[in-house]
């Protein structure tokens, strides 16, 4: 009997220790929290940063891609040659592709997923990326030909966003729920209003991935994004919508915070065609009444960089113009006297549900009452903002992030929700695209720069942070978000 | 003598809150609408006693403040509710079985049946968040409470003597229900008024948790708790003391309420004293 028993324990002790060497291996799969959930899955479909935040890189993929450092890699495209006059470029195509369905890719696809995208009816949100593309060829299988209708320095850049995936003729029209991509992960299941799960492609052209399951949780309320990372239902939250909290995740070192850039440019967005911000000195005494440090510090505890224009810090071209509107309430009110608006005046400030916008405005509002200026603040939701000032140009003032990179194309498009319409601006947007010499287009980027700062367009704060709080063995994640996106190909666990 | 201990604190609450909206008129210590971020987040004690938020505004003033936003937005919404519900009771009652009695009570259970606040999210999508439309929302829903109880407690009073001898007299209905019944259902009607008072003042808070009440910079006890959430881990301060003016307030009212229903009517003191006002109307109605 005793002996029985001793055998039974030795077992017992057997499976646990087995139980536990297991539970020391590194873990394979991951869990990573998002604010929003994306309507679909299809990023040619849709303007929200949330579909690429779950498919770019892992589930998609272009010919080209952006690398964490926002460097612009070789993804389909193994390489590619240009042409002396700059028209043509014939891309080399990766071989042995097969979709995650199992049907085998070629360039017939690159010529389909391209042509759909720049299509005349196409819903694309990124059409200008495409803008410059005259024919595109299939030269062989494993060849395709891109000829440009006037030199684009920017064709690489603009083929790797998310709006440029490749997908297959038989199957895009199920990616918005069902995506079947090329990348190391397959789209497993989407359980709406909770989740979305990916696994590993095991027949993935490149590098494999390192983890056998990725989680995307979608977590609205900053409340519960603190708790679940607190109580490790979430590994990671690579947008940590509360920077209040940074700190305690800073504190604890079960958890890993790191910060860095967005290309997300937050302004105080003025609309330029409703009285007064049409007169230029209201919107130079807006800019001078607004202090960015005390924003930056109120709003966002301290994490953001001050902007003078709508360019990245970051950016190899960027110039400051933070001077240029720098905070002076004397002058302010000397502009508005000078406008005649002496005694001031009332306008709306509509936010959108983000804490930048939210706490930003609540500040700003604070700031403009101390030069004259009331403000009659509305809190909307996201549905309501797109419908009131976006689309229905209906507010005087807002705040909102423009995440997209290198966006300062959008203030040469007059019927933008802040309507800023300047022909030279324009012009210059225009030889900017034809530019194919890096030298001059970083001169045309900073005059381009200088055009929208000294006109005042918009209020412009400060460069969006990426806080991102993970479990401090999660390896791998983007420190930085050159695009929207949660690339997971190379993240694994140390331990 | 415990009910009337009840009376007492109860009242003293109301006026600690009352105080507190009226003296913000003319002094708060401090000003709650300009910002002082370089001093947020200080903890209690010291020139801020309640501390400071992070926007650096002193939670106390914010608090007066914002205890006069609860003050308006409960009092002229249960003002809506008498002034629309009492008439409509009053009418019901006169006209008891006719088709007008039918079609005003079916009115008010249509209402009735709607949860409160899903009916105060409506009218503020809608209409856009403010606390006009608040006010709007939470009195709409006041209607059928008093619709109600007045039509009971009226039904009651028609079988009265002097009622009868008031009708011999030649009186209208109209009049007899101005001159007598109203005037004997007033103690009920401030009872009731008492309650729901407690009800608007944690509806107006709902609200303006959710992002539908007073927009900012108007402070908001139900904003400054929504706001609060995510520093509560390491600032405390910001979300215990608006919690406290609303459990406070809240309790006060009640108690007052409670209070005043004993005071009026001893008879109650005995037998059932734990059902407020409305259920004993209710269980008239169905008896």
């Amino acid at each position: 009997m005793i002996k029985k028993v001793s055998t039974v324990l030795v077992a017992v002790a057997i499976a646990t220790l087995g139980a536990v060497g297991s539970a020391q291996a590194a873990r394979t799969d991951i869990t990573v929290g998002m604010q929003l959930e994306p309507p679909n899955l299809d990023p040619t479909a849709g303007a929200a940063a949330a579909i690429d935040e779950v498919v770019y890189a892992n589930v998609f993929e272009g010919l080209t891609r952006f690398g964490a450092d926002g460097s612009v890699k070789p993804a389909l495209a193994k390489s590619w040659e240009i042409s002396e006059d700059g028209l043509t470029y014939s891309f080399k195509l990766q071989s042995g592709i097969t979709f995650h369905d199992g049907s085998a890719f070629n360039a017939e696809d690159v010529r389909f997923s391209l042509n759909r995208s720049r299509a005349e009816k196409s819903t694309n949100a990124q059409k200008q990326l495409f803008a410059s593309i005259d024919t595109i060829k299939v030269a062989d299988p494993e060849t395709v030909v891109i000829t440009l209708s006037a030199p684009n320095g920017a064709l690489l850049f603009n083929l790797a966003w998310g709006d440029a995936i490749v997908m297959s003729p038989d199957t895009f029209d199920k990616a918005k729920t069902a995506p079947i991509g090329t990348g190391p992960f397959k789209f497993s299941r989407w359980v709406q209003g909770d989740r979305i799960e990916l696994v590993k492609n095991p027949d993935y052209w490149g590098t494999p991935a390192k983890l056998d399951k990725a989680v995307f949780k979608f977590i609205s309320e900053p409340t519960a994004a603190y708790a679940a990372l607190m109580a490790g239902d979430v590994d990671a939250f690579p947008v940590y919508p509360a920077p209040e909290n940074l700190a305690q995740f800073e504190a604890d070192a079960r958890f890993n915070v790191v910060v860095g850039s967005t290309e997300g440019e937050t302004i105080l967005s003025t609309n330029n065609k409703q009285a007064p911000f049409d007169n230029k000195l209201v919107r130079q005494a807006l800019a001078h009444a607004i202090n960015r440090q005390e924003i930056i510090d109120g709003a966002m505890f301290g994490y953001g960089t001050p902007i003078g224009t709508h360019f990245a810090p970051h950016h190899p071209v960027y110039k400051d113009f933070t001077a240029n509107s720098a905070y002076d309430p004397a002058k302010a009110k000397a502009l508005l006297k000078e406008a005649g608006f002496e005694n001031g005046f009332k306008t709306t400030l509509k936010l959108p549900p983000p804490s930048y916008a939210r706490r930003g405005g609540e500040i700003i509002a604070a700031q403009l009452r101390q030069v004259g200026i009331e403000t009659e603040i509305s809190n909307l939701e996201w549905a309501q903002w797109l419908e009131q000032v976006f689309r229905g140009k209906d507010f005087g003032l807002t705040i909102v992030s423009h995440t997209e990179p290198m966006d300062i194309g959008i203030y040469a498009k007059p019927d933008y929700y802040f309507q800023y319409d300047n022909k030279d601006f324009q012009q210059l947007m225009s030889d900017l695209t034809l530019e194919t010499d890096d030298a001059k287009r970083a001169e045309m980027l900073q005059q381009a720069q200088g055009i929208i700062a000294d006109d005042y367009v918009n209020g412009y704060l400060f460069q969006l942070a990426k806080t991102g709080v993970a479990n401090a063995d999660v390896v791998g994640l983007w420190e930085n978000s050159p695009t929207q996106a949660n690339d997971l190909t190379e993240v694994y666990w140390a331990k | 003598m415990r009910r009337r201990r009840n009376l007492v604190i109860g009242a003293l609450l109301c006026v600690l809150f009352i105080a507190a909206a009226l003296v913000s008129f003319v002094w708060t210590p401090f000003d709650v609408i300009s910002l002082d971020i370089a001093n947020k987040l200080k903890t209690p004690g010291g020139e801020h006693w309640f501390g400071t938020d992070h926007f650096g505004r002193d939670i106390l003033s914010m608090i007066m403040v914002g205890a006069r936003t609860s003050i308006a937005v409960a009092l002229v919404a249960v003002g809506i509710g008498m002034v629309l519900g009492v008439p409509l009771g009053l009418f019901a009652a006169a006209s008891r079985g006719t088709l007008l009695d039918e079609l005003i009570m079916r009115g008010n259970d249509l209402i009735f049946a709607f949860p409160a606040l899903l009916i105060a999210i409506l009218i503020t999508a809608v209409l856009g968040p403010s606390a006009v439309n608040a006010i709007i929302a939470i009195g709409i829903f006041n209607i059928p409470v008093f619709a109600r109880l007045t039509r009971a407690a009226a039904l009651s009073l028609w079988e009265r003597d002097y009622i009868l001898s008031a009708r011999v007299a030649g009186k209208s209905k109209l009049r007899i229900s101005a001159e007598h019944i109203l005037p004997n259902l007033l103690n009920l009607l401030i009872v009731q008024g008492t309650i729901q008072f407690s009800l608007g003042v944690l509806a107006e808070a709902g609200l303006s948790y959710v992002g539908l009440g007073a927009q900012p910079p108007t402070p908001s006890w139900g904003r400054m708790l929504a706001e609060s959430q995510t520093m509560f881990s390491f600032a405390p301060h910001l979300a215990i003391f608006p919690g406290l003016a609303i459990v406070f307030t809240v309790l006060g009212l009640n108690l007052f309420g409670d209070g005043l229903r004993d005071y009026f009517d001893p008879r109650l003191r005995h037998n059932r004293h734990d059902e407020t006002p409305e259920a004993i109307v209710n269980d008239e109605r169905v008896s």
